[in-house]
């Protein structure tokens, strides 16, 4: 059966498992979770916190067992679980005779109930062994399953899952269609579903997924397409240019303002993609483009700086010509800098422009402190774009214009000379490209993009304080380009609706947002390192290099973070 | 995926249409409520929501305020018969961080007051939205004059805040500093947010206006921790005074820091309600004997404060409290829910509506609460806190700090 | 010769120096003002000195961590914030409790110990797990992906530590040996400041020694110069970067202890400041230079502390203080246009980084 060497693997396995459990009790997860129901009375997010890393690693760990038969299988899950839950049980036990909540504060009385069904702590860690044990069994077994089932009760799970937790966004949403909305009211308890609403979610998507996934078995080889299929394929891309216009009335005014400010983000990420992505130089300073582009919207058009005040569309030229003048000046004296000097002194640029709009020196000119208020919006005729749902058209139409001169350039004589350049210098200036130049015109170019997010943001707020310039902006746009895929415009888009737009979306994480963000990217960077979307040639290279076995697929801190 | 999912709703609704059998139940309360009425259905909980910093370095200013708020929810334990619910947003400390927690709430109908914001850079964005949605919208941490000045374009209707309007803070600190310190030559340090900053200012003017001198006005960055340089620079100006109303960590340095400083050893240090918090007697040490901070009266009521409320955190959360609006925020609460009681209309099989524009009324016509910040009574623009502002001398080792002016 | 010179000469190159020139312009130009204008005597010019490089020397340790990592892995390990900040962050509850018992008085020194030892341990055992989980996997991926990696393992330790011992602050009790002055000459000096500054150069000493005279330290050199080839000799390439982030961690951890000495509050997000200085230190020396990264951040030190005063005072300006960090960052820029690679860093550093 199970030889001495697997089994040292199930308890180092059941050990790691219990510690990840702990880790989420003494961060604080499990105890604020537990209060969030998914489904009303009976599922709340805690609960499958705490027992989701048991199901997971029984199925993992029967995974790896050479010898697939129901009982080693078994024995394998719940062992393993068996070993998790004694190692979970022992923390409400140390609890007892050590006060260890004067250090950690979250190991509360409320965490050992929850850890102990509220039977005491030694009744209640007998039982917590003994479900996490089956729980394990019940992962081990879960493999067992023939995968189109398998698949199918995971969708099934993941959708019920995802439509509790954003019970609330839901709602308000489907308050908006009047008189439907009753249709669904059912579905959802006073927080979370209901219990039908579960369950008939469950067995709809399930259903649903299995006769689908059974259909897919006979997709056509691609062929050449017919004069039909492409008028399929044109009245597809007209529907979604539709569907994208009319998102604001769909969704409502919360939804349009996670896409405003994912739109924001796509434009600077569309700007550093350049620098970054196509030309490699490091930038970890670029906010400051964009609070320079916000700061000369504030300033030309705010009644309250007195200077002059004119309307947002003669200001903009203002501030995207000081951003890349910005741009130019801050690549001069970086020209002979590479890598991590040139990332130092960027940041430190960065600084310099927060700095100097926080300080009490310039405040006469650019507010200080109190920042600038009454920024004029933009006008299109006599309608002034004020709402979310408005200001989304101007944000997708500055995407449009600067989605197209990314991807006009990226195969442009420009655009060659960045990927040269990237490369290698060296040889890039021995085939004849002009370094300086080409440097400065990536700097440029990303400034521009910048600067416009960041009169389009200042408008959007209709002010612009210094401590929305911070590095943060930078990290989160240097992030979500390279999770995106670095030098991948598609991958823009993804990596910012990602990174921006689902932390949004799960209220639940707000608390343990940046723990989440930063697990993921972890986790993100070491299971798919060339990004959601990569640029074709970055991946091939990427693979080329990288040796299969130097892939991690051991990484327990996967499921950490399992809802992320 | 999209597909999917439409073809899940699509399936939903068919779903629906033979299982709902009957629409809503009609109501026998009619809502004449200029702004609308809130309904609670039985089992439902009321729902009120905050809009609180509660990530990034000034999580601790937000999330101290809302755990006063969560202790005042779990003390009342159900009002009129309903759970009260909490849920709410990350104001981020920040004008974008405002504006999207304030259109999440905003579109949520079901909330009936916001707690929050946290930062008056926030509430400037969020405030209007948040008015607009016809909620209550109530401070504990907002102290920028123009929120709750008439007629200013940042006064909206609806807002309130239990925190200290500026303008009065500043100026009983530089009346404190002439009356009773005897002071003629102060210096000031803000840190760089919209609170300390004004603080400062108005507290320099007073200051002027009595007839004292600014020998310098400073500024650091509350996330560094060498202030040394800074104080050493102020040395020579030979002020009597450092005025510092900032907030407990990078205060707690300055007033070590200071006691280390040449030319500094006998400046007398003062801070503000900022200040008022254990976390200062901890960080400054000895240091901390003979330093003066603001604070509004609290002599009254601080009985209830160090019997009840500390040791109700300390059980609930597992620490000491750790910023210092959890009082304010734990008044704006109280203050909510007793409005609620007083306003709501209650049907005869449990629903309760809550009209909203009565509401605010009756937030407005807050007179003599007795709150642990002091006697709580709101003026017509929503500044409720306590107006008498009282100053406190720290001694090493002990908390909280006696009373000595007025 | 003269025409090749001057064809060498391009516009952008006339641009940088008119930029530099102007910044040394500024700088002359604003201490001349501030010492006509005699404000300051020499006593406050000595003080703010001594604090910079008591400053400088927290930085120091956090900025040697950084270098020697940067040396052989030619990454920036961006949680190294993190780790400096986890040592005196989980180290305080001992602290604390100590305290509270009355050892902490009655036995100062062996406290102390206790503490540094706890510091040191949490540090550098969170750097190699840090490496083992997060770094090892992604050695031979292109350079950006363990930045981000980094960056991510920094919000992620963040939070954790957030959440396990909550966002308030901490404060070491006082240490009563350590307390008031020592004299030197006519000038007192606060005893921990000469602690933090002689600890900072012993330590520096000491890396550097063993990176250049021990057989470990040979090992380092020869994996930083290239892994491959050093494997083929014989050195196990794992142990030796493991060892390389046990040891950046325990600087971290030893320059936390140093921390607390001078500033004896601590919290969660206490890594992040000092983090980036000391990697700002560390470029400005010459990155995956030891003796350089010390000096970096002496400099770096020296600038905060003195630079508003000295070259903003005197042209009247407001709050100068607030722009201490515009002050270190326009000199940084400053000294790597004139050395592209930092004060020590080698030339040969523009192959590629």
């Amino acid at each position: 059966m199970t030889n001495k060497s697997t089994l040292k693997q199930l308890f180092s396995a059941g050990l790691i498992n219990g510690g990840i459990i702990i880790f989420l009790g003494l961060v604080g997860m499990i105890e604020t979770f537990s209060q969030r129901d998914i489904v009303s009375g009976l599922v709340s997010m805690g609960f499958i916190l705490l027992f989701l890393p048991f199901f997971v690693f029984g199925y993992s760990i029967a995974k790896k067992e050479p010898d697939q038969s129901l009982r080693t299988v078994l024995f394998a899950g719940g062992l393993t679980g068996l070993v998790a839950g004694f190692t979970t049980a022992l923390l409400p036990i140390l609890g007892q005779f050590v006060n260890i909540r004067d250090m950690f504060m979250n190991a509360s009385p409320t965490l050992y109930s929850i850890l102990n069904f509220n039977q005491g702590i030694y009744l209640g860690g007998l039982i917590l062994m003994i479900v996490s044990g089956i729980i394990g069994a019940l992962g081990a077994g879960f493999l067992l399953i023939p995968p189109r089932l398998r698949n199918a009760f995971l969708q099934a799970v993941v959708w019920t899952v995802l439509l509790g937790l954003m019970r609330d966004l839901l709602i308000v949403m489907i308050a908006r269609w009047g008189a439907i909305s009753y249709i669904f009211r059912w579905i959802f308890a006073s927080s979370g579903l209901t219990i039908t609403g579960a369950l008939v979610i469950f067995f709809l998507v399930g259903v649903v997924y299995y006769w689908r996934s059974g259909k897919k078995q006979d997709l056509p080889v691609k062929k050449i397409l017919s004069k039909k299929q492409k008028n399929i394929r044109f009245g597809k891309l007209v529907a979604a240019v539709i569907l994208m216009l009319l998102l604001p009335q769909i969704l409502g005014i919360y939804f349009s303002e996670i896409l405003d400010n994912v739109g924001i983000y796509i434009l600077m990420g569309l700007g550093l993609n350049i620098v970054i992505g196509f030309a490699g130089l490091l930038d970890l300073g670029y906010v400051a483009f964009f609070a320079i582009g916000a700061y000369v919207v504030g300033v030309l058009t705010s009644p309250e700086m007195g200077v002059i005040q004119i309307t947002f569309w003669q200001a903009l030229p203002f501030a995207l010509l000081a951003s890349v003048t910005a741009g130019v000046i801050l690549g001069l004296p970086v020209l002979k800098m590479r890598g991590d000097y040139l990332a130092i002194v960027t940041l430190g640029f960065g600084e310099i422009i927060r700095l100097l709009s926080l300080s009490d020196w310039l405040r006469p000119y650019l507010g200080g402190t109190q920042g600038i208020q009454r920024i004029a919006r933009p006008f299109i005729g006599s309608l002034e774009l004020k709402t979310q749902g408005q200001l989304y058209y101007l944000i997708v139409a500055a995407i449009l214009i600067a989605g197209f001169i990314a991807w006009r350039l990226k195969d442009s004589h420009m655009g060659r000379s960045w990927m040269a350049m990237r490369e290698d210098e060296d040889v890039a200036q021995a085939m004849g490209i002009n370094l300086v130049a080409t440097k400065l015109s990536a700097f440029a170019t990303g400034a521009f993009f910048a600067g416009l997010a960041g009169a389009i943001f200042a408008a959007k707020l209709s002010s612009a304080y210094p401590q929305s310039m911070n590095l943060m902006v930078s990290i989160n746009v240097l992030c979500l380009i390279i999770v995106g895929g670095m030098g991948s415009i598609p991958g823009v888009f993804v990596g910012a609706l990602v990174l921006m737009g689902s932390p949004e979306l799960l209220r639940e994480f707000s608390e343990f947002r940046y723990l989440v963000y930063g697990a993921l990217l972890v986790v993100m960077m070491l299971v798919r390192p060339e990004g959601l979307w990569p640029e074709a040639r970055r991946k091939l290279e990427l693979h080329e290099s990288m040796e299969p076995d130097a892939l991690p697929n051991d990484i327990p801190t996967v499921t950490e973070n399992p809802a992320g | 995926m999209s597909k999917r999912l439409l073809f899940v709703f699509a399936a939903l609704i068919i779903a629906t249409m033979v299982l709902s059998a009957c629409g809503p139940k009609a109501s026998t309360y009619e809502c004449t409520d200029a702004i609308g009425c809130v309904t609670v259905a039985p089992g439902d909980p009321i729902h009120l929501a905050y809009d609180m910093v509660i990530n990034g370095p000034d999580a601790t200013l937000g999330i101290d305020s809302r755990n006063g708020v969560e202790i005042a929810i779990a003390e009342k334990g159900q009002l009129l018969g309903h759970d009260v619910q909490l849920t709410g947003e990350d104001d981020g400390c920040s004008a974008e961080g405002g504006q999207a927690s304030g259109t999440k709430l905003a579109a949520d109908t079901t909330i009936v007051a916001v707690f929050g914001t946290s930062c008056s850079s926030a509430a400037r964005v969020a405030v209007p939205l948040l008015s607009q949605a016809g909620f209550v919208i109530i401070s504990a941490s907002n102290t920028a004059p123009d929120l709750t000045k008439a007629g200013d374009p940042n006064n909206w209707p609806g807002y309130l805040r239990t925190a200290h309007n500026d303008t009065i803070q500043g100026a009983a600190a530089a009346q404190f500093a002439v009356d009773f310190l005897k002071v003629t030559k102060a210096a000031t340090i803000h840190d760089g947010s919209l609170y300390a900053e004004s603080l400062a200012n108005q507290f320099a003017k007073v200051f002027q206006e009595l007839g004292g001198t600014i020998t310098a006005q400073e500024a650091v960055d509350p996330n560094q921790t060498d202030f040394k340089s800074v104080l050493t620079s102020l040395a020579p100006g030979g002020p009597e005074l450092i005025y510092y109303p900032i907030f407990v960590k990078a205060g707690s340095l300055i007033t070590r820091q200071a006691k280390e400083t040449t030319g500094l050893e006998n400046t007398s240090l003062m801070g503000a309600d900022g200040m008022f918090s254990p976390d200062v007697t901890a960080g400054a040490g000895d240091a901390v004997e003979g330093l003066f901070v603001s604070s509004p009266d609290t002599s009254s009521f601080s009985q209830k404060y160090n019997d009840y409320f500390l040791p109700k955190y300390q059980e609930l959360f597992g620490s000491e409290p750790v910023s210092i609006f959890h009082a304010h925020a734990y008044d704006a609460t109280w203050m909510v829910m007793n409005a609620i009681e007083a306003v709501a209309v209650k049907d005869a099989d449990g629903t309760l509506h809550i009209p909203r524009q009565a509401l605010r009324d009756a937030m407005y016509a807050t007179k003599d609460f007795q709150g642990l910040t002091g006697v709580l009574t709101c003026g017509p623009t929503g500044d409720c806190a306590n107006p008498k502002i009282a100053v406190y001398e720290y001694h090493a080792g002990e908390y909280p700090p006696i009373k000595v002016w007025p | 010769m003269l025409r090749t010179w001057r064809q060498r000469i391009t516009i952008a190159d006339v641009v940088v120096w008119i930029i530099g020139l102007s910044i040394a312009f500024v700088v002359v130009y604003g201490s001349i003002k501030t010492i006509e204008v005699g404000k300051y005597n020499t006593r406050v010019w000595i003080d703010l000195t001594i604090t910079g490089l008591a400053l400088g020397g927290v930085y120091a340790l956090i900025a040697l961590g950084y270098t020697i990592v940067y040396g052989v892995l030619k990454m920036i390990n961006f949680a190294h914030s993190e780790i400096f900040m986890s040592g005196p962050f989980t180290a305080v509850f001992l602290a604390l409790a100590l305290y509270k018992n009355g050892f902490w008085n009655s036995h100062p020194y062996i406290s102390l110990l206790l503490v540094t030892l706890l510091a040191v341990t949490v540090s550098s055992t969170l750097a190699v797990l840090l490496e083992r989980i997060a770094y090892r996997p992604l050695r031979t991926a292109p350079r950006l992906v363990p930045l981000i990696t980094a960056i991510g393992a920094s919000f992620f330790l963040q939070y954790a530590f957030r959440g396990f011992f909550g966002s308030g602050l901490q404060a070491y009790p006082e240490l009563g040996f350590l307390k008031g002055t020592w004299t030197f000459g006519s000038i007192p000096v606060y005893k921990t400041q000469v602690v933090v500054i002689i600890s900072a150069l012993i330590m520096m000493l000491i890396l550097y020694g063993f990176v250049q005279l021990t057989k470990m330290g040979k090992a380092m050199r020869a994996v930083s110069e290239d892994k491959e080839v050093a494997g083929l000799m014989g050195i196990d390439v794992d142990r030796i970067i493991m060892l390389t982030f046990a040891l950046g961690g325990a600087s971290a951890g030893l320059g936390g202890i140093l921390y607390i000495l001078l500033f004896p509050v601590v919290h969660f997000f206490m890594g992040f400041i000092p983090g980036l200085k000391a990697f700002t230190a560390a470029v400005l020396g010459g990155i995956g230079n030891v003796p350089g990264a010390f000096l970096g951040a002496m400099i770096l030190g020296i600038l905060e502390a003195v630079g508003p005063s000295l070259f903003l005072d005197g042209m009247g300006i407001a709050a100068p203080y607030q722009l201490k960090d515009a002050i270190a960052f326009i000199i940084l820029v400053f000294i790597l246009i004139i050395r592209p690679s930092g004060i020590l860093g080698e030339r040969i550093t523009q192959t590629k980084a």
